[in-house]
């Protein structure tokens, strides 16, 4: 297998992997925009993570902000894989902020607010992933761009 | 060979490669928002304020309710729940928080709304109405969601509800009659016809002086910036 073969393959998994994250930031989107944070999946703990002021940026769910973030990691992911030179500089720092965001997340569930949201867990794997699969990804080397 | 390199490199092919991503991603982003769309809609209830010949007012009698707090406090927070539903036991101990913090301007009232999808939980709401009958109410209230993961999944719920009867001090032969009997069935019944009125489908289900808490502020926050509305003499959304 050609590097560039196997950089195209990580991107698609990579694509794959952010529909998942999506998925999963929309349910907790829609959890947020509905109220539902006291009953997602049945978790307690949803409660004390979705409903805290933790859960809000200038009043916009957090969930929200992973959805687009997610979906930006899945359209520059794909774009990446179709040989889309300039995606490929937007994807890596989009993870960089998603991973520091999802440290400082996993930080406020663990000492501020003292409960595991899983959907906010699932999520958090996810990011750890995509973070994985990009520094798994081959040096670049010169490309053409379509 | 290159015959397949030529079919490659066509330019329909090269076109198509290169429109290809535009119409993944346009795509997903529209199966994304669909879904989300039809998601929201499912779970957004459509929830009534409590008319006014329903109210409960700061004078109504508190024999035909669970009142919690001053029965005169300017706020009433009234719960619709389900003692087996998990996110009913955590607004259960934020109550409480909430009953601390407001002191005398705040009472609770608590309705059972028992879901179909609890196997135990109208049995739950039973117990509890069983123990009011005796003065017990709040006292079984706390035990039942206190010890809800327990009762939950056992396979004899009745007598852990008889032995939570004996925990609290109740006559426990007179409880396991009530909890047969009539009045606490009727009791159940009425506070879930009263929720079924006013559309409820899910628990915990609040309203703050008769108008219904907005699903997205039912949270800590949201429903302290309600109860405050409501001290300040401001409107309610």
């Amino acid at each position: 297998m050609t590097v560039s073969r196997f950089r195209t393959i990580l991107y698609i998994v990579v694509a794959i992997v952010a529909v998942a994250g999506l998925a999963d930031a929309t349910y907790l989107s829609v959890q947020a925009l509905t109220g539902e944070t006291l009953s997602c999946g049945g978790s307690p703990d949803c409660f004390r993570v979705l409903g805290s002021s933790y859960a809000k940026v200038g009043g916009v769910p957090v969930a929200l902000l992973g959805a687009i973030a997610y979906f930006c990691v899945f359209a520059f992911a794909t774009f990446a894989a179709f040989g889309y030179a300039r995606a490929r500089t937007f994807l890596i720092p989009t993870i960089a902020a998603m991973f520091l965001a999802t440290l400082w997340f996993l930080y406020v569930q663990a000492f501020l607010l003292h409960a595991y949201c899983r959907y906010c867990l699932f999520s958090a794997a996810l990011t750890f992933l995509i973070a994985g699969l990009v520094i798994a990804l081959p040096p670049e080397r010169n490309r053409s761009v379509p | 060979m290159t015959k397949e390199l030529s079919r490659r490199n066509s330019p329909l092919v090269l076109r198509m490669k290169r429109y290809l991503p535009f119409v993944i991603v346009v795509g997903v982003a529209l199966a994304t928002f669909g879904s989300g769309a039809m998601l929201y809609r499912a779970k957004h209830p459509q929830l009534q304020a409590i008319p006014e010949d329903k109210a409960v007012s700061a004078n109504s009698g508190s024999e035909s309710m669970h009142i919690r707090g001053n029965p005169d406090a300017p706020v009433t927070l009234e719960e619709f729940g389900d003692f087996q539903c998990p996110p009913c036991g955590s607004f259960a101990a934020f109550g409480e928080e909430l009953l601390k913090e407001y002191d005398s301007r705040l009472r609770l009232i608590f309705r059972s709304f028992p879901l179909s999808v609890h196997e135990h939980a109208r049995e739950a709401s039973l117990a509890a109405e069983a123990a009011g009958l005796q003065g017990r109410f709040w006292e079984m209230h706390d035990v039942l969601y206190r010890e809800q993961a327990v009762w939950s999944k056992a396979p004899n719920t009745r007598e852990l509800f008889e032995s939570y009867a004996g925990t609290i001090g109740l006559n426990v032969d007179q409880f396991k009659k009530d909890m047969d009997g009539e009045q606490a069935k009727a009791r159940v019944d009425s506070d879930y016809a009263r929720g079924e009125s006013l559309g409820i489908k899910l628990t915990p289900t609040i309203y703050i002086n008769g108008q219904p808490v907005d699903p997205k502020d039912k949270n800590p926050d949201g429903v302290r910036a309600a109860i405050n509305a409501v001290l300040a003499g401001k409107p309610q959304a």
